[in-house]
């Protein structure tokens, strides 16, 4: 995966738990530019080991003077929020992926309704952007609990489409008022918590839109979790994941090979054969099947642990 | 007439399940003569179906539908005079409309490239041939589109070159494609013969 090193040229607090970051290269020269909804993983050395979590921009996909991400410290992660809150500041190097895109827009639709739920926000800022350069008609819903609790308020232009709903306030946002009456040919986007992922799939199907006009991200970082061990079949050696580290992580820092993108269960890229499981596969990834999860051979190795006596893998 | 079951061939040659009931939800219908019976059968399965729906008729009255009434009936002669209408009903249209097309190649290709362009996903289309297999055909040079084709190859009514009729179908222009037979040794042209289905 190819990497660039650039500097930290900006740290803000946006609300209590949110900053914002923004990167740029050290020479000043130009960033290759991105799509709407495309995110990068940022390298977290500590200590021996490389935390690597991914981020959507928020920034203009169309401008290469720098990168821009938005942070939620998660106290209960696995450490990666809170090393980029309390260690990462102006002035310092870091290390990150080009972006790539798994939650891009559909350009064939004729409308594009964007739903984003607290944090989940952060890829309709670059989308919306595009979407305003691309004169395409669209409307905006961002949901959050409390007016300060939500970063996103302060990133978002004031437009009629936009809309913020705060619960709160009194005002939590109401799916079928959103979504019924929609012409043909609207796609709708939805990022945030499962809960409102699977509340705005069961509506649309309720609707009868297509499914492939129904698009989500539930982009997060893997949990933490008890430790386990396990088993490289090639070589026969065993790993040990830690409380605080992925499988992923604890492969890579046992210099097995891997492949990987997104870090978050949702592209597929580091999906791996299981070859022997006494125990259960606790599944965080949205990649596999329902099928597949209960078959037990297969694994990705970003999201997912494991609680029982032997896990080998066909690596 | 019975549904017409096509040999199997490329990937992209259009292939029609048949028309299968999505209930009650609002629905746009176009068929010509042979698919209005299609729709009768349609409605014989499911007599909800017809609730909340427009049915557009080309080159037939509205005898064709038998006792099925939909909440609106429009006719028109040809996909010409039906264009405009059709168009009309899926602009204005809402997400979970459901389209109904039955008939010919030519009448479903066009229908749904203009569904296409509404931004209805082809996948969720409900198709089902009846009568002619004549097809609708785009010479891949001049671009004029020949409807009602029977006979491989054929002369485009446009340019008057003597075209092969592809199984290679356009979404976007709901038209098969037709490529010059005899650009490499003009003149000599294979024996005409019947499109089959």
């Amino acid at each position: 995966m190819k990497k660039l090193c650039l500097k930290v040229a900006a740290v803000e607090q946006l609300s209590p738990l949110v900053k914002r970051f923004r990167f740029e290269d050290p020479t000043g020269a130009s960033l290759p530019v991105f799509s709407g909804g495309a995110h990068l993983t940022v390298e977290m050395p500590e200590g021996d080991m490389i935390r690597r979590n991914s981020y959507s921009l928020i920034s203009d996909p169309y401008d290469g003077s720098g990168y821009e991400i938005a942070v939620r410290r998660e106290d209960k992660g696995r450490g990666g929020s809170l090393y980029m809150h309390t260690k990462v500041a102006e002035g310092d190097e870091i290390t990150v992926s080009v972006p790539s895109n798994l939650f891009q827009l559909d350009l064939r639709a004729r409308k594009h309704v964007l739903i984003g739920g607290g944090i989940g926000i952060t890829p309709f800022l670059s989308q919306l952007r595009q979407l305003d350069m691309e004169q395409k008609p669209y409307e905006l819903h961002y949901a959050a609990r409390s007016r300060e609790e939500a970063a996103g308020i302060r990133l978002l232009p004031q437009a009629a489409h936009i809309h913020v709903h705060i619960s709160e306030e009194g005002a939590r946002m109401d799916l079928g008022a959103i979504l019924d009456g929609q012409p043909l040919g609207t796609h709708v986007y939805t990022c945030g918590p499962d809960g409102l992922i699977s509340a705005v799939a069961d509506q649309t199907a309720r609707l009868g839109w297509p499914k492939t006009s129904v698009h989500s991200e539930a982009f997060t970082a893997p949990p933490p979790g008890e430790p386990f061990d396990v088993v490289v079949k090639s070589s026969g050696k065993t790993v040990h994941v830690k409380a605080d580290q992925s499988l992923l992580e604890a492969l890579e820092a046992a210099k097995v090979e891997i492949d990987y993108s997104c870090r978050g269960g949702a592209c597929g890229r580091c999906h791996t054969k299981v070859t022997a499981c006494d125990g259960r596969i606790l599944h965080n990834d949205h990649w596999l099947s329902d099928d597949e999860r209960a078959a037990q051979q297969d694994i990705m190795p970003c999201m997912s642990r494991f609680k029982g006596t032997r896990l080998e893998l066909d690596l | 007439m019975p549904k017409t079951e096509f040999s199997p061939s490329i990937d992209s040659r259009p292939t029609y399940a048949g028309l299968v009931s999505q209930g009650a939800a609002p629905a746009i219908m176009v068929a010509d003569e042979a698919g209005a019976q299609a729709l009768s059968d349609l409605a014989a399965s499911d007599a909800s179906v017809m609730d909340h729906a427009h049915v557009v008729l080309v080159g037939c009255g509205a005898s064709a539908l038998g006792d099925v009434t939909p909440t609106a009936l429009h006719e028109a002669p040809d996909f010409d005079a039906a264009t405009p209408l059709v168009t009309q009903l899926l602009n204005t249209a809402r997400m979970g409309t459901q389209i109904y097309l039955a008939g010919s190649e030519g009448l479903i290709g066009h229908v749904s490239a203009l569904a296409f362009a509404a931004g209805m996903p082809v996948d969720e289309i409900q198709m089902e041939h009846r009568g002619s297999i004549a097809r609708r055909m785009q010479c891949v040079h001049c671009k004029g589109i020949t409807e009602d084709v029977t006979t491989d190859p054929f002369t485009c009514a446009h340019c008057g070159l003597t075209l092969f009729v592809r199984d290679h179908f356009s979404r976007r222009l709901g038209v098969f494609q037709g490529v010059c037979v005899d650009a490499e040794t003009p003149g000599v042209v294979p024996e005409v013969v019947e499109i089959q289905a």
